[in-house]
């Protein structure tokens, strides 16, 4: 990445938002292992593993945020590509375990010798090796995103029908994952990891390093949304959004920049379950379902869509409310809050927190410069709500 | 009148007079003796007492085999006397009939083994075949083919000779027929009427019953048997597939019945509705009130209530489809993603309220007389349930169809549906029919869980598992437009249930969804898209 790329690719906003990460993806790693338990600062393990899995929810609302916000592709199947990350991620950890499983075979997975199989399935082959792992985090969600966008955007199929074959896909993948004969463990998925590039992934060290990790896989993926959002790219991207017959009609091949956009996001989505799954310790068909995913588009919503850091933003502070309401008394109501956010979100606040800040800070601006000049003209925005600051 | 109470008077006096005699030890006959037996505890001094007893043609024979089977005969090996503990709790003495009032202190029960309970079943399905029930008579005869034990064929002849119900009768025939197939010295003319007999019958068992056939029967026999084979055989394709087309209409009115609304909401107004499977819920918890208001208050009038909870659902579930509309969607119009995420927003708390309100397990919604049973046609089995469902759904789809095209609100909503500006020019309140359309719609997802509450869980959850199904219904069939719905719906049920023997249920399921996503590749927008520049909007 050359520096005028990156220098373009950054506001102001976003330096906040690198900053902010760096920093916690620094400073709490070091606080966990370095302060005393018992300590003020020190910020305990079970801590350290949840802001990981919000910083792996914020990489995912970022490829969603790609699609939606900037090229008005809503998938309500992303969660089917976090999952197929994460199971590809969980394949690697369950050949690691080897020999020192409940029945002790060192080739095959606990549940394969449960369920009586003869040998290792051939889809198997491979993941005992982290790299092959890693090459297959980000491929196969590419494949099957780059197959089933091929299909559907060559045929032109957009909008809200988009959204349901999404739903769709991720619904067949729910059915066939829970199959026992599928050879993915089954309902009970994958779990009962030990340890990853020989690290134990219970370790205090290993969940501070995969939370610095998933800090960096952040930062990284917001750098290329930037990168690719603000380039030539980017602007033919927004031009699909808003119209997508014109931009067709300019000469512009519509479904090559929506494939490459989808196909884009579903690794970063893949990477974010392959983070996901070695922190929460699990990975079970449960994340294919259409609920998860339509969850996770309104994290981007209540951010603010297409603005990436809003996105991020979103998925973090939905996730905290998450985990502060069910973890508590309050758990019978969370499901009313969340449903109160979808509908409250997308009539009174369109544009999400960030999206409102914004138009309101922008406002400000332009109101003092009008006001420099004299001038009584109002800027419009009324009947916007009041954003929270 | 008194020559009855003389009957009975003398019925009765012969049994005291009988077990007046039975209860004197000195006449004590081969069937006490038998009886006896079971006191010895000895396994195989019970296996002849069971034999005894059995062809001993005792009243008592039946009441102390089957209380052998349930462990409910009880002996006492030192006066060796045995007794029958009723389901009743009453105790008898088993070799007299006696009443007595308590069991002996040592009394223990008849213990069995593996081998004697396979004995006691033989010995029940022989006493059962005399049973003066004829569905007993029949299940004993059933049993009896299964088994074809040479051993019944005396029994099996008797019974022939003196039975007069027709389906006991035919039974036995058929009974009689495995027998005899089976029996090493019947006649080759036996054997052959047999093969005709058990081919007649043409099912699972008569097939499995002749091609069990060894061997060593006689070569015209053999071919018999085998022609029989084939000809059951085919049958049985037919019927399977028979069997297979029913339940895949049966299963695509269920997906009709909940994609109907859909069709309405989503087809004609473009509005996606993702707590359409609420509505859908609503009413199948509407079902479950009224059940529960008829059971306290008026219990007879239990077989109504479906009939009372079709039009209530469709006002509950129209009316809160109103303020939905009201209250949320028309604030959204034009924004389709929007409004997909609101409703499914709406669709957790209307789920959540319905958790806090009724529970979140399973509620008892029970079926009227005229909607539980089954009816057998050839060789399927066809449940009223689903019957009724079939109807009630193509009545439903009739109304609705009549209801667009020949009410004055059907024509405002088609008008607006084609052209809403121009609607709106010639004078319709196009907000009015938005609500009114979004209404019917929801209302119409009501009735459905009227009918769905017959066949499925009534859950919370219960919208959840059909709202896939039903886009996908809508969008294969194609948007806006009813016809469409229908043969979708009837489509993905028969398809789904042809796929299923072949693939299982799941992997049906998996390939239908991909299937479709193919399917939308080639046809975007469904199988009778709608022509003209109303869908390009």
């Amino acid at each position: 990445m050359t520096p005028h790329v990156l220098t373009r690719s950054l506001d102001r906003s976003a330096t906040i938002f690198l900053v902010v990460v760096a920093a916690l993806g620094v400073l709490i790693p070091l606080s966990n292992l370095l302060l005393p338990a018992g300590s003020m600062f020190q910020v305990p393990t079970y801590l350290v593993a949840l802001f990981g899995k919000y910083a792996c929810y914020a990489i995912l609302a970022l490829s969603i945020d790609l699609i939606w916000g900037y090229c008005g592709i809503l998938s309500l199947g992303h969660g089917a590509f976090f999952a197929l990350g994460g199971y590809a991620m969980g394949m690697y950890l369950m050949r690691q375990i080897g020999s020192r499983g409940v029945y002790g075979n060192p080739i095959l997975p606990d549940f394969m010798v449960f369920l009586n199989y003869p040998s290792l399935p051939w889809y198997w082959y491979g993941f005992d090796m982290f790299w092959f792992a890693a090459l297959m985090v980000l491929v196969v969600p590419g494949l099957l995103a780059f197959c089933f966008g091929w299909l559907a955007f060559r045929s032109r199929v957009t909008g809200v029908y988009l959204s349901i074959i999404t739903q769709a896909m991720t619904y067949a993948l729910l059915l066939a994952f829970f199959r026992n004969d599928f050879g993915f463990g089954g309902n009970n998925g994958l779990t009962d990891f030990k340890d990853i590039l020989g690290f134990n992934v219970q370790a205090d060290g290993t969940r501070a390093a995969l939370f610095a990790l998933s800090c960096l896989a952040l930062i990284l993926a917001f750098l290329i949304c930037r990168a690719v959002v603000t380039s030539k790219l980017g602007k033919v991207l927004i031009a699909i959004r808003d119209a997508e017959s014109r931009t067709r009609f300019l000469g512009y091949r519509v479904e090559s920049y929506k494939l490459f956009v989808f196909t884009l996001s579903a690794c970063m989505a893949g990477v974010a379950g392959a983070l996901y799954v070695p922190q929460v310790g699990i990975i079970n068909p449960g994340e294919f379902a259409p609920g998860n995913s339509i969850e996770a588009v309104i994290w981007v919503a209540v951010g603010g869509r297409g603005t990436l850091v809003g996105a991020a933003l979103g998925a973090v502070v939905v996730n905290y409310a998450k985990t502060v309401f069910t973890s508590g008394p309050l758990a019978p109501y969370w499901l009313f809050m969340l449903g109160a956010l979808f509908i409250l979100v997308t009539l009174l606040l369109p544009k999400g927190i960030i999206g409102t800040f914004n138009a309101w800070w922008e406002g400000r601006k332009a109101k003092q410069v009008t006001a420099n000049a004299e001038s009584a003209d109002l800027e419009d925005g009324v009947g916007e709500p009041k954003p929270a600051e | 009148m008194s020559a009855n109470f003389l009957d009975r008077f003398r019925a009765v006096l012969l049994a005291i007079l009988l077990t007046a005699a039975f209860v004197v030890p000195a006449l004590a006959g081969p069937f006490e003796d038998a009886v006896a037996k079971f006191a010895n505890d000895d396994f195989s001094d019970t296996d002849e007492a069971i034999g005894a007893v059995a062809t001993s043609g005792n009243p008592l024979a039946f009441p102390i085999i089957s209380a052998l089977q349930e462990g409910r005969l009880s002996a006492d090996p030192d006066t060796k006397k045995v007794f029958v503990t009723g389901g009743d709790g009453k105790i008898i003495d088993a070799a007299t009939g006696a009443a007595v009032d308590k069991l002996p202190d040592n009394a223990a029960a008849v213990r069995l083994n593996n081998r004697l309970r396979r004995a006691v079943e033989a010995a029940l399905g022989g006493l059962t075949l005399l049973s003066p029930d004829p569905a007993k008579r029949i299940a004993a005869a059933q049993s009896v083919f299964k088994s074809h034990e040479e051993s019944a064929l005396a029994v099996i002849d008797g019974a022939l000779a003196k039975e007069t119900n027709k389906g006991a009768k035919a039974a036995f025939t058929e009974a009689r027929a495995a027998i005899l197939l089976y029996k090493a010295d019947a006649t080759e003319v036996e054997k052959l009427e047999a093969v005709a007999i058990v081919k007649a019958r043409g099912d699972q068992e008569a097939m499995a019953l002749l091609t069990g056939l060894g061997s060593d029967v006689p070569p015209n026999v053999a071919r018999a048997a085998a022609s029989a084979i084939a000809s059951i055989q085919s049958n049985l394709a037919m019927w399977s597939m028979v069997q297979n087309a029913w339940y895949g209409l049966s299963l695509g009115s269920v997906l009709l019945l909940a994609a109907i609304g859909l069709a309405i909401t989503f087809g004609v107004m473009g509005v996606i509705n993702m707590a359409h499977g609420e509505m859908v819920m609503i009413g199948a918890y509407t079902t479950f009130v009224v059940q529960e208001v008829i059971r306290t208050r008026y219990p007879g009038l239990f077989d109504y209530s479906l009939l009372i909870a079709v039009p209530l659902a469709f006002l509950v579930a129209g009316a809160i489809g109103v303020l939905i509309e009201r209250g949320i969607i028309r604030f959204l119009y034009g924004r389709p993603l929007e409004t997909l995420l609101a409703t499914w927003g709406l669709s957790l708390v209307l789920q959540q309220a319905v958790r806090t309100m009724f529970g979140p397990t399973n509620r008892e919604v029970g079926n009227p007389s005229w909607m539980s049973g089954a009816f057998e046609l050839g060789q399927i089995t066809i449940t009223y349930n689903r019957l009724w469902i079939l109807c009630f759904t193509l009545a439903v789809f009739v109304i609705l169809l009549a209801m667009l095209r020949y009410t004055a609100l059907g024509l405002e909503m088609r008008a607006v549906t084609q052209n809403r500006r121009m609607a709106a020019s010639m004078g319709i309140a196009t907000s009015r029919v938005d609500a009114l359309t979004f209404g019917l719609g929801s209302g119409i997802a009501g009735i459905a869980g009227v009918a769905l509450s017959q066949i499925d869980n009534v859950s919370p959850n219960l919208g959840q598992s059909y709202i896939i199904d039903s886009f996908m219904v809508v969008v294969f069939g194609g948007v806006g437009n009813l016809w469409g719905t229908l043969v979708g719906a009837f489509t993905l049920g028969i398809a789904n249930k042809f796929l299923e023997p072949v693939a299982g249920a799941v992997l049906g399921k998996i390939a239908i969804l991909v299937l479709i996503i193919l399917f939308i590749q080639k046809r975007p927008r469904g199988l009778f898209a709608l022509k003209g520049r109303a869908v390009e909007a």
